[in-house]
């Protein structure tokens, strides 16, 4: 089995015919065995990132890849050992599962017996034993990117590529084959890279995070760093809901003036604005309450509440609460947001690099 | 009680239903009547006539020129030779085409669409004219005719010989061949062969794995087109050379020199079923191999 090894990128920026960059130089280390998600909006460099990786695409002159300490810059796809999985699937539609699967076994020329081993093997672990003999076309979407997985996977390749693999898929299948592809990359410890630009699939399934804006890394980190410290305002809102307050007047003992009250913070600098999840806010009685607000518009979501509290000065909080009371839209609220919610980006405007 | 009541009104309901539905199919008939009057006229009349037409006696055998045509060897001979011509025609075409149109697909350079445009060029030239370039290049007086006698004494003419009709039917098939499979290119999806290079498959097992089957639906429609058209071409064969054993001359020839009508009919009919039979075959076939792709 050949074994799975770290990802580094130096330097690499790619520059589009025409001028345009899709990539500015950028470094990125991933570790052997790890799962790294690039996460970020449509058109921001992920799939260009990642086709650098796997050899379909070459650096702009003076940036290099390696693949542990191997410099692989100059290899084509063909002798880089990847396994690729893509949004369309990409299987071959004149072959049957099986051959889809044994395609890259075939061209290594291993064994007849060794071959429908594997085969056996990797239909057993995407949960598509039985299926060998079936058309392309006789399969759903689910299952057809479970067939690409295998495809990938029964090369044993030195790294594992995704590029947004669940984005064809609706919404149940999607969390099933995300909890599957999860497991999976546990399982085999193989490193990987996942593009994709949808945040819960980014938690779910990364070690680390690396959020990217155009064409450059905004940030790299755990899920939970990313989450509760997002490096700039461009990644806290693209994570989750983020509510921002202004901030008026700040007293040196940490306390902060902003619309509709009072806030303590004292492990926070000076801080023009503060950040804060709308889970965190918590409802209290108003003669208790940080904040007053008054809400103006309540959408019961079934698991919890959104409520959009009006504090004042133009600002809008978005608080989630328990759905089992009524929160009619108009009346007053008292609300609390305890100290270690609150945040400023870490760096704000600096771009972190991995 | 209700029940009751429904039931005549459903069926009431249903009538009139039915009534509206043959009236809309009245309409349509009323419709069709034009095309169907053009369709009799213009196409199943000339066609039973020339069905039956050979069904009568040949001028020189007496019998059913049918049976004539498939008891002489003449037009045995003839019959072979235009199928085997225009079948040659075809894989020539599409393997020199094909790999054509691949490369035009695939490679950006200076001058392609230029060079695209010059190579589809011979679309536009009737058969004459295309027979007349063939005499240019291969006949008595052309260019290789030129060259070989400059260089070895002799004059080297293919022009009046079954090679230039190939050659002819292969100048306006090439084109054809070149739009098709370059349009079946910018459609083939690029992730099967990034996929397929992933796995380490080379350049020619990507060729022969992902892309020759990706546009093989084009190649075989666009292969019977150029086989048809091979079939029935008269200009370049009737510019190059009256005696050469081609279907599309014989009927000219019987139907002209000899008025042999009966028979010019029967190989007419027999040319028609043979090229249509070759169309039918192809889009059959094209669509099998669309139906595994989807
Ligand atoms: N082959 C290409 N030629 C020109 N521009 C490209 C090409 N591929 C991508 N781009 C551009 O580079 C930028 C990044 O693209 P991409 O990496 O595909 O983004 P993402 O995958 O994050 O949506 C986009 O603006 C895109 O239009
Ligand atoms: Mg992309």
């Amino acid at each position: 089995m050949s074994q799975s090894s770290s990802i580094t990128l130096t330097q690499c920026s790619r520059t589009f015919a025409g001028g345009h960059v899709a990539l500015k130089p950028l470094d990125l280390h991933v570790e052997a065995g790890e799962t790294l998600v690039l996460l970020g909006p449509s058109g921001c460099g992920k799939t260009t990132t990642l086709r650098i990786i796997s050899g379909l695409e070459r650096p702009d002159p003076g940036g290099r890849v390696h693949f542990g300490e191997r410099d692989v810059t100059a290899l084509p796809i063909e002798k880089r050992d990847v396994g690729m999985v893509f949004q369309n699937y990409a299987l071959f539609p004149n072959m049957n599962v099986a051959d889809n699967i044994t395609y890259g076994l075939r061209i290594q020329k291993l064994s007849r017996a060794e071959i429908d081993r594997r085969l056996a093997e990797v239909l057993e672990m995407v949960d598509l034993k039985g299926y060998a003999e079936r058309s392309i076309a006789a399969l759903s979407g689910g299952q057809k990117q479970r067939v690409a997985l295998a495809r990938a996977i029964a090369v044993r390749p030195r790294v594992l590529l995704f590029d947004e693999p669940l984005a064809a898929l609706d919404a149940k299948l999607r969390d099933r084959l995300r909890l599957e592809i999860g497991a999976l990359l546990r399982e085999l410890g193989i490193t990987a890279v996942y593009v994709t630009h949808d945040q819960d699939e980014a938690m779910a399934l990364g070690d680390r995070i690396a959020v990217m804006q155009a064409g450059r890394i905004a940030q790299l980190g755990t899920p939970r760093e990313i989450y509760h410290q997002p490096a700039n305002a461009f990644v806290a809102d693209f994570i989750g809901a983020v509510n921002r307050l202004e901030v008026q007047t700040q007293a040196a003992d940490g306390t902060f003036c902003v619309p509709g009250g009072t806030l303590r913070a004292p492990h926070l600098a000076k801080a023009a604005t503060l950040y804060c999840r709308p889970e965190d806010i918590q409802v209290v009685p108003i003669e208790k309450a940080q904040l007053k607000g008054r809400i103006i518009e309540s959408v019961f979501l079934g698991q919890a509440q959104q409520l959009a509290v009006d504090t004042g000065n133009d600002t809008t909080l978005s608080v989630r609460v328990s759905s089992r009371r009524e929160w009619p839209a108009g009346s007053e609220i008292g609300l609390m947001i305890p100290e270690q919610a609150l945040f400023q980006p870490t760096a704000p405007g600096a771009r972190a690099h991995g | 009680m209700s029940a009751t009541l429904k039931q005549p009104f459903g069926a009431a309901f249903f009538d009139r239903h039915r009534c509206a539905s043959h009236r809309a199919k009245l309409t349509t008939l009323i419709a069709l009547v034009p095309a169907l009057t053009l369709f009799a006229a213009f196409w199943l009349l000339p066609f039973s006539r020339l069905l039956l037409m050979g069904a009568e006696a040949d001028r020189s055998s007496g019998v059913s020129a049918y049976l004539t045509l498939l008891t002489h060897r003449q037009y045995l001979i003839s019959l072979a030779t235009t199928v085997t011509l225009s079948l040659a025609v075809s894989v020539a075409a599409v393997a020199i085409a094909g790999f054509a149109g691949f490369f035009l697909a695939r490679h950006r350079f200076a001058g392609q669409s230029l060079l695209v445009a010059i190579l589809t060029f011979p679309l536009a030239f009737p058969g004459v004219v295309v027979g007349f370039l063939v005499i240019m290049l291969g006949g008595r007086q052309g260019a290789l005719a030129q060259t070989s006698l400059w260089l070895f004494g002799e004059r080297w003419v293919f022009a009046y010989s079954l090679f230039g009709l190939f050659i002819g039917y292969l100048y306006f098939s090439i084109p054809r061949v070149i739009t098709t499979v370059m349009a079946a290119c910018d459609n083939l999806d690029q992730s099967l062969e990034e996929a397929a290079r992933s796995l380490g498959a080379s350049h020619w097992r990507v060729m022969r794995d992902v892309i020759i089957p990706g546009i093989a639906p084009a190649l075989l429609s666009t292969g019977a087109i150029c086989f048809a058209t091979s079939m029935g071409a008269f200009g370049t064969a009737f510019t190059l050379g009256t005696r050469l054993p081609i279907l599309p001359l014989n009927i000219y020839g019987e139907f002209t020199n000899y008025a042999n009508f009966a028979m010019a009919a029967a190989l007419s009919v027999v040319l028609g079923l043979i090229t249509w039979a070759a169309l039918a075959l192809a889009r059959k076939l094209a669509s099998n191999a669309l139906g595994a792709s989807v």
